[in-house]
């Protein structure tokens, strides 16, 4: 981590987004041709299994509405990873900042009967991110404060989330019927709405967008950015510099907390109306992915979350045409990341030895 | 609550404790290598996976369980091999690279499984690995089914806490693994290869996270089900912190993960008055605070997710 990182040796910024986007296209290119041998080694057709999963995704009104729907929350978590990870600061809590962005979603949807929808959505829309801040703050200041590892503490912190979720829709919150380990419907009027119906697509699509654009400008264009990034490169420089590098990674891990509690609220008032026991269902993790094969950079994490979130809805598809189980997806996208991993670490390498052989003695 | 005081309930927990720590042992034994080293390995989650894996396929293929537990380890050890490649050869970042690793291995368990045995109502089983009865010593009252009438992948962990305690602080190989985690640049100046002795530790933790995933898949149930390693390997990296990175220490820090999973199935059975939950998310606030409590007094190996560039090649 020390090291300069491969994106920071390119030389201009065009080359750089065509020699990323070109990347990623020649890695998906190549775990898909993975992916295709082992279709052949299921025993079956890999070029229908494909057009299967290409039509599950993009085939209908109805398909692409599901990819969106499903890349909203990996954006909006994806999103807080991509600013946490290029500051240095390696947030792997989303999973857990998801979970407790839902349950604080759903603890004001459940109170939020009788007020009207100018009260209600907002209040939703901020509980969702304040609950995932401060689940991701705790983490964050243990790490400015102390210097208590953040990759540990996340993860711990995933954990803990889960298991206080699951006392809450067993225990205090369980529904009525107290069947299913999940809440009552929240009120209609802090329900997201829904955008194009009979579809599911919901109103949290257009908070995913703002949030884009205001990562964007963050990242890219305010002075806050610039120092996040300075930090994340080199963090020796950065102090040297005079930049607050505690008060950095604080600010990261609020809002990479509270991007990925938006995520779980969208789950709650977008979607399931309701909070189930594992709302998440790994979303964090995935979204981790995401934002790597992004770049860290906010375009280019919409990208990948609408690519991974299409892997994902294409592959049902893809098990009921040809029988090819799901989980091939996850060979895909791990081979995605591998490929992208490789061809940059290679290309780095080769940079450093061309450096070696050119330096004035 | 007599349940709760009687002999029989205590013995039960206690060896039950053991027994669940087990797998978590013995990847933490093997991350501690690894860090020892200075290696960060966020991929043995997926190690313990695919070992089950490995291991399940291996005795259901050859009938034999002993040939699975060694196809646990050499799918850890394929796993790790691939890792230590991104993170010691190319230098790949170390987090990055663990992230893959757990989710290539969730991916390849989870298709080879349902392409292997079909999507089928009946579940695959294998040869599983019996419990061994030490002769005499298994009779003792208490003791007996605490210590003695364990799985063989029991004793094994306990031996190689021993092992790994003595190559660690009493071999020169042990030195030299901790001075490539402490200082890199120093054992290379001394003629140690810090690429080879890091590799050496990542497939030796791929191989003992292997181990681990296969007690999981042909301990007692003996199938593999998707996910089973069900963040374990996530818990052998808060053992690794509670240990110190002390081989001694992942001992008992591992029993007591073990104790508090052990108790947890029993206060949930019992439907006991304090929610399962919360004792359940014990183990993970201890390990934060063990975290903030070490901080600052130089108990990690200093070199922890720093890649060595080997200088003028």
């Amino acid at each position: 981590m020390t090291d300069v990182p491969a994106t920071m040796v390119t030389p201009s910024r065009v080359s750089q987004i065509s020699r990323v986007v070109g990347q990623l296209a020649v890695a998906v290119v190549a775990a898909l041709a993975c992916g295709a041998v082992l279709i052949l080694v299921a025993g079956a057709n890999p070029v229908v299994g494909y057009v299967a999963l290409f039509n599950g995704a993009f085939g209908s009104l109805n398909s692409i509405v599901e990819v969106l729907v499903k890349a909203t929350p990996l954006l909006l978590a994806g999103l807080g990873i991509a600013i946490a990870f290029k500051s240095g600061y390696w947030n792997i809590g989303a999973e857990g900042q998801i979970f407790m962005g839902a349950l604080a979603a759903v603890w004001v949807g459940l109170n939020a009967h009788g007020w009207p929808a100018y009260v209600a959505m907002p209040a939703i829309i901020g509980a969702g991110f304040l609950g995932g801040a401060v689940w991701g703050l705790i983490p964050g200041i243990l790490r400015a404060r102390i210097g208590a590892s953040e990759i540990i503490t996340t993860i711990m912190f995933n954990y803990i989330a889960f298991f206080v979720v699951n006392y809450f829709v067993t225990g205090p919150l369980v529904e009525a019927d107290q069947f299913l380990p999940q809440t009552d419907p929240i009120a209609k009027s802090a329900e997201l709405p829904r955008i194009l119906r009979p579809t599911r697509l919901h109103a949290g699509i257009f908070i995913a967008m703002a949030a884009t654009v205001a990562l964007y400008w963050v990242m890219i264009r305010s002075t806050f950015g610039f120092r996040a990034r300075v930090v994340g490169a080199n963090e020796a420089a950065a102090r040297y510099a005079g930049i607050s590098v505690g008060w950095t990674w604080l600010v990261v891990s609020g809002v990479a907390g509270g991007l990925a509690g938006l995520a779980g609220m969208v789950e709650v008032a977008g979607v399931h109306q309701l909070l189930l026991e594992d709302i998440s269902g790994g979303m964090g993790f995935t979204a981790i992915v995401v934002a790597l094969l992004g770049w860290l950079h906010p375009v280019g994490v919409v990208i990948a979350a609408i690519l991974f979130a299409a892997l994902d809805v294409g592959a049902d598809s893809m098990q009921r045409v040809i029988g090819v189980p799901v989980t091939l997806v996850y060979i895909i996208q791990a081979l995605v990341v591998l490929f992208v991993l490789a061809r940059s670490a290679l290309e780095h390498d080769a940079y450093r030895r061309l450096w070696r052989r050119f330096r004035p003695e | 609550m007599d349940v709760m005081l009687s002999d029989v309930f205590w013995v039960g927990l206690i060896a039950a404790a053991i027994r669940l720590a087990t797998p978590i042992l013995l990847a933490s034994l093997g991350e501690i290598l690894a860090e020892r080293a200075g290696i960060l390995n966020i991929g043995i989650e997926g190690m313990l996976l695919i070992g089950a894996f490995g291991g399940f396929l291996a005795s259901h293929g050859t009938g034999s369980p002993w040939i699975g537990v060694l196809g646990g380890m050499i799918a850890g050890m394929a796993l790790a091999l691939l890792f230590a490649y991104l993170t010691i050869t190319l230098a790949a970042d170390q987090i990055v690279c663990g992230i893959m690793a757990n989710l290539l291995a969730f991916g390849v368990t989870g298709f080879g499984h349902r392409v292997i045995f079909g999507m089928t109502t009946v579940i695959p089983s294998a040869p599983p690995l019996a419990d061994w009865h030490i002769p005499g010593l298994a009779a003792i009252p208490v003791l007996g089914p605490i210590l003695f009438q364990q799985n063989p992948l029991v004793y094994l962990g306990l031996v190689l806490v021993v092992a790994c305690w003595f190559m660690l602080f009493r071999t020169s190989w042990g030195l030299k693994l901790r001075a490539v985690g402490e200082h890199p640049l120093a054992a290379d100046s001394v003629g140690v290869s810090v690429r080879q002795v890091r590799y050496a530790a990542v497939l030796a933790c791929g191989g003992l996270a292997g181990i681990g995933g296969a007690f999981l898949s042909l301990s007692q149930l003996s199938m593999f089900v998707e996910e089973m390693s069900a963040g374990r390997g996530f818990i052998a990296l808060a053992v690794v912190i509670f240990a110190r990175w002390h081989p001694v220490g992942a001992l008992g820090a591992s029993i007591l993960f073990g104790a508090a999973e052990a108790l947890q199935f029993r206060l949930q059975a019992q439907a006991a008055d304090i929610p399962f939950q919360f004792l359940a998310i014990l183990p993970y606030v201890l390990t934060v605070i063990a975290l903030v409590s070490i901080v600052g007094r130089s108990v990690q190996p200093a070199a922890l997710t720093r890649p060595y560039h080997k200088e003028g090649h």
